[in-house]
């Protein structure tokens, strides 16, 4: 339910990272998560130098470290499976901190934190740099497809609204007294999602009349000069 | 007298479902008349809406603009000339910023730089609402969307604003603010409500519709004071409001 909003990861800022053109940092970021994943993963002392690459770009960036540190808890599932990986895999048994483990579980595990971590932590640093708007404007530089940019603009603009009429349901819900405590509470919270995709669909095609009384045909028109 | 900006002859509609909304709706509106189109709930105000700019086509009868019919191959044009405030302004203001929100209906319409930029100046101007220019619209209060709501379609330079219940959910600052600025744009407006005072306001004239026709159309203060009219259309003013004591400020 308490999904974060797109636009609170953002950090406002004027350092050089913050400046720089949203394609570039999109194509960075590719561009380094694609030489992450294709890194052997007993390169320790490259990964090593990945973090501190990343270091050096967050301490340009002047976003503090904690404010990433605490956006990291979306990374907490991959920790978990991460963690069960030496205990449920198969192969050779090796001793670390006292138990008996898989050593290629042990080494898949290792793989992965490090792989997601860095994934996670470049990842944000590009949110946090980069303002919603000029990443969608980015990706459509980069020729992504238009319907698609549209589509996540509107994510981004009517996520707000969907949240905040998502609050109210809940609130008008627990005002009658309904508190979701046990499993039979559950077709409740499942009939009010139901009213919710209902009204937001309902809302998008208001939405769309409203557009086509401006006078769209399809495409966003190019609003402002400088683009 | 010039040809009407809004003329709609014995206009009928059917939903696909089979609701028959309006039955032969008749309507002349006047450059720089504003008119009140008045009536209960459901009785078909907005679906009259929806014609006037084309998104439905009416089943019998017709629409036009000043003097455009509204066709298929016409509706580009016909929504520059009539610009639709929707009742809820978050159905309205959907782009990331007030700038492009504003210049998004002139924009549609071929308007490019210099030009684009001056109309959005001059649409948010008249609204009061220039220092937001840069401001995402979800963080405006309520008052100030509906403000930027208005100014969105200001800047289409439309013949005639078609306002759908302005003063729904307004505080009676906003109310009031929202009054001040359309009165002072120069520009016919028709605006759709079931606030009574509002329409005595800011209208001299009205039209009431219900169940799918215009069943009276007058002076607004003559309507409101029909006691045996208004009660048949299920218009009823707030308590302790009396018409024939209200002065009026400058009728429009």
């Amino acid at each position: 339910m308490g999904a974060g909003h797109g636009h609170k990861l953002h950090y406002h800022g004027h350092s050089p990272i913050h400046r720089l053109p949203a394609h570039v940092k999109l194509l960075g970021l590719l561009g380094f998560m694609l030489t992450v994943v294709a890194t052997p993963r007993d390169w320790y002392l490259v990964f090593v130098c990945y973090l501190t690459v990343l270091g050096v770009f967050i301490a340009v960036s002047q976003v503090p470290p904690p404010y990433i540190a605490k956006r990291m808890v979306i990374e907490v599932p991959f920790v978990v499976f991460a963690l069960l990986m030496p205990f449920i895999s198969t192969g050779a048994r090796t001793e670390f901190l006292g138990l008996t483990v898989s050593e290629p579980g042990l080494l898949a595990a290792g793989g992965l934190l490090a792989k997601g971590t860095l994934g996670v932590i470049a990842s944000l640093t590009l949110a946090a740099t980069t303002e919603p708007r000029d990443l969608l404007a980015g990706l459509a530089r980069l020729r992504f497809p238009d319907q698609l940019v549209q589509i996540m603009g509107f994510m981004i603009r009517y996520l707000d609204v969907v949240g905040d009429e998502m609050r109210r349901m809940r609130v008008a819900r627990e005002s009658r007294g309904f508190r979701a405590t046990s499993l039979r509470h559950w077709p409740v919270v499942a009939r009010s999602s139901g009213a919710l995709f209902i009204r937001s669909y309902e809302r998008g095609e208001r939405v769309h009349l409203a557009m086509v009384s401006r006078g769209y045909t399809g495409t966003l028109p190019q609003t402002r000069a400088d683009r | 007298m010039s040809a009407p900006v809004l003329e709609v002859r014995g206009l009928a509609y059917a939903y696909p479902d089979g609701h028959q909304a309006l039955y032969g709706v008749n309507l002349h509106v006047h450059q720089g008349e504003r008119v009140a189109l008045l009536g209960p709930n459901g009785a078909g105000k907005t679906t009259l809406v929806l014609h006037l700019n084309g998104i439905l086509a009416p089943g019998a009868g017709s629409v036009s603009v000043s003097g455009l019919p509204v066709t298929k191959a016409n509706v580009q044009e016909v929504r520059r000339r009539v610009g639709v405030v929707f009742q809820d302004p978050d159905d309205q203001l959907f782009m990331p910023s007030v700038r492009d929100d504003v210049a998004f209906g002139p924009a549609n319409h071929g308007v490019k730089g210099k030009a684009l930029e001056a109309r959005v100046r001059d649409a948010l101007d008249k609204v009061g609402m220039s220092e937001f220019i840069d401001r995402p619209p979800h963080h405006l209060s309520y008052g100030q969307r509906r403000r930027v709501a208005v100014a969105t379609v200001l800047a289409m330079e439309p013949e005639i604003l078609v306002l759908d219940e302005p003063s729904s959910n307004l505080d009676p600052a906003s109310r009031r603010e929202l009054a001040d600025i359309l009165r002072s744009l120069a520009v016919t407006v028709l605006m759709v409500t079931h606030d009574l005072p509002y329409a005595l306001e800011l209208c001299s004239r009205s039209v009431v519709l219900s169940d799918g026709v215009i069943v009276a159309d007058g002076p607004t203060c003559e309507l409101l004071t029909d006691e045996v009219l208004m009660s048949a259309h299920r218009l009823e003013l707030p308590f302790g409001f009396d018409p024939r004591a209200v002065r009026l400020p400058s009728a429009g």
